[in-house]
């Protein structure tokens, strides 16, 4: 209801078209599918929570390939659709050629920039909550060796692991971390086989923690540190049911947030980026039940404490994607 | 690199190389009788789902193992269908039969489970587990024997245990038995065997039948063996891979050991090894993964021997009247 008395006062003052007011919101789910487990069904969990929130009404759209980006969009923004919240960097190219062809359409995007004026880009600042899983698992790994396993080789993967490193090295300076991604086309989000073979080849080498950034390459990473009694970390939707007492954290990335945020804002979404940090709760760690058992006191601590320095500005996490690079390895 | 680290790439290339494996020699018994299939990769996919669905309802790897076959035997039967009885494009009805696989598979999960097309986590007796072979635990302290033998020959699933035997199998039936010589036959000179009073259209449908089985015990050890549950296009290009893989191996199943193995080992070294520092070059990940493709066409350009494909391969056989 409170929303609803929001959306009157939106009204009210801005004056709303009656046609406006009608439009759904509508969000389209990128290749790794509606229920990853993890990135996309984050933006459907947002999705879901809006719609019961509300009582209102929303339009998906799962990509099956490539080529229906664009047909996608159109499609959407000619039904009237607004706003329309997509998910995943893909996006990106096609919704700059889209977007000003429907000027009073808003789009948001969410983790790409893309500079119309009609679109609000959501970027999360993954290298924080990395930091924090990364501290965690420096400080649970007896061998001194953790595991990164990334999906897809690009800019946004290799953020998540420079985050983690520097958490790792600041629990740990002489831990080694071994990187590893699945592979450099679409198809390395859906390997769960390659990816427990990489995390098998990583406990080989000594890694007792893995944490894995790759979609639903993932789940196999997760399981084959589990068989290999090593501790894995989930990434964007809390995973830890998945292996309850195995799973040390997930690191979690509020897509669910940003999505349920652009439909409350509806057709008046503001344009322009929006970045989700520690500070506004866009990122963090996964503490329930299911790994109450691994997670110290002292690492609670720990946690905090770098929580809070990294608000206050004290510990700065390098972003990958603000030099292409990583300092540490 | 020590002693002990190649073992483990060695372990790492045979879980690797099995799935290649099993669908390399399931495309031998097609391409030998002459229908080209490169609908593998749908087969196992289709493989994969069904079995990992049933072992989660039931939980019994050995019933998933009933269930994957019968769902890529039904799809070789489809594409037999086309390719034999109706005499179609091979190549367009093994593409459909990609298409179905992927579209299917996702589909019926979605609609069976409610998990966004994949199965529930299997656990337990639900996946096909290691096997410790005899004396494995005893011999495991004896330097460079009992390591190969602990870590290398033991400790994979009883679908890889299978996948090696067919290989010796494979080359005796297609060798050394009358079935093999009229299948051989079949692939190369069509008509002869006709002439000589034996169904083409039967012999050609076991083999069909054969790349069934075979791919769906690929798909399985994905499932089952390797991941634990079915996730949509897990397959990820092995079909192709197998394919090629075949290619590389001239059709025969002894040289298809070794070359599913050897692709096995490449991505096990990537997997290892993201980039490989040889002093003057840094071999890249892309590099390493391109590698079994390169390696097939430098073996079909004939720079290597040549790769001649059975002759009647692609040709439906029309009975002369």
């Amino acid at each position: 209801m409170t929303l609803f008395k929001q959306f009157l006062g939106a009204a009210a003052t801005l004056a709303l078209s009656a046609g406006a007011a009608l439009a759904e919101p509508a969000v389209i789910y990128d290749l790794g599918g509606k229920y990853d487990k993890s990135f996309n069904e984050a933006a459907y969990n947002g999705a879901k929570r809006w719609a019961e929130e509300t009582g209102g009404k929303y339009k998906e759209l799962e990509m099956q390939s490539e080529a229906q980006r664009e047909q996608a969009l159109r499609k959407l923004a000619e039904s009237g659709a607004n706003p329309i919240v997509m998910t995943g960097f893909a996006f990106g190219d096609t919704l700059n050629q889209v977007a000003p062809d429907y000027p009073d359409t808003k789009f948001a995007i969410i983790d790409m920039v893309v500079d119309q004026p009609n679109v609000e880009s959501i970027v999360f600042k993954e290298e924080q909550g990395s930091y924090l899983v990364g501290l965690m698992a420096g400080m649970a790994s007896k061998t001194g060796t953790v595991g990164f396993v990334g999906g897809m080789d690009i800019p946004l993967i290799r953020k998540f692991a420079c985050g983690y490193v520097q958490g790792v090295k600041a629990a740990n300076p002489d831990a080694k971390v071994i990187e590893n991604m699945t592979g450099t086309t679409p198809a390395a989000w859906n390997d769960p086989v390659k990816g427990g073979e990489i995390a098998k080849a990583q406990i080989s080498q000594g890694a007792d923690v893995i944490y894995a950034a790759a979609g639903g390459t993932g789940i196999g990473v997760l399981q084959a540190a589990t068989d290999g009694g090593a501790l894995g970390i989930g990434v964007d939707s809390n995973q830890n049911y998945l292996h309850p007492g195995k799973i040390l954290t997930s690191m979690l990335k509020r897509v669910d947030t940003a999505v349920d945020e652009a439909f409350k804002a509806g057709p008046d979404l503001k344009p322009g980026i929006k970045v989700m940090g520690l500070s506004d709760d866009g990122v963090g760690v996964a503490l329930d039940d299911n790994n109450k058992s691994l997670v110290t006191p002292a690492m609670l601590k720990a946690v905090d404490q770098a929580k809070a320095d990294i608000i206050s500005g004290k510990i700065k996490v390098h972003d990958y994607m603000s030099d292409d690079s990583c300092p540490v390895e | 690199m020590d002693f002990a680290t190649i073992v483990e790439l060695l372990d790492s290339a045979v879980r690797l190389g099995t799935p290649l494996l099993l669908a390399c020699l399931a495309g031998l018994f097609s391409e030998r009788a002459g229908i080209f299939d490169i609908g593998l990769e749908g087969k196992m996919l289709m493989a994969a789902f069904f079995s990992g669905a049933v072992a989660a309802v039931t939980g019994s790897a050995w019933l998933g193992l009933m269930a994957g076959v019968g769902g890529a035997l039904s799809l070789s039967l489809v594409h037999g269908m086309a390719s034999i009885t109706f005499r179609g494009n091979q190549l367009i009805s093994g593409v459909a039969v990609n298409f179905l696989a992927s579209g299917f598979t996702v589909l019926i999960a979605q609609s069976w489970f409610h998990q966004g097309g994949r199965t529930p986590q299997l656990s337990g007796s639900g996946r096909f587990e290691p096997i410790t072979l005899p004396g494995a635990e005893a011999v495991k302290d004896v330097p460079v024997i009992g390591q190969l033998y602990d870590n290398l020959l033991s400790g994979h699933s009883i679908l890889v245990y299978v996948a090696f035997a067919m290989v010796p199998l494979t080359w005796w039936v297609l060798f050394r038995t009358r079935f093999g010589l009229r299948l051989r036959a079949v692939g190369e000179n069509p008509e002869s065997v006709d002439t000589a009073g034996i169904s083409v259209v039967r012999l050609r449908y076991t083999a069909v039948a054969i790349t069934g089985v075979l791919s769906g015990l690929a798909g399985t050890y994905l499932a089952t063996g390797l991941a634990a549950g079915f996730v949509k296009e897990m397959t990820a290009g092995r079909g192709y891979i197998a394919l090629a893989a075949l290619i590389f191996a001239k059709w025969r199943p002894v040289p298809a050991l070794g070359a599913t193995m050897l692709f096995g080992l490449l991505e096990a070294i990537s997997n290892r090894y993201p980039n490989i520092d040889l002093g003057v070059v840094n071999l890249p990940i892309q590099f390493m993964q391109a590698v079994p493709y390169i390696l097939t066409v430098i073996i079909l350009a004939g720079f290597i021997g040549k790769a001649i494909p059975p002759r009647a391969g692609g040709q439906p056989y029309v009975k002369e009247r």
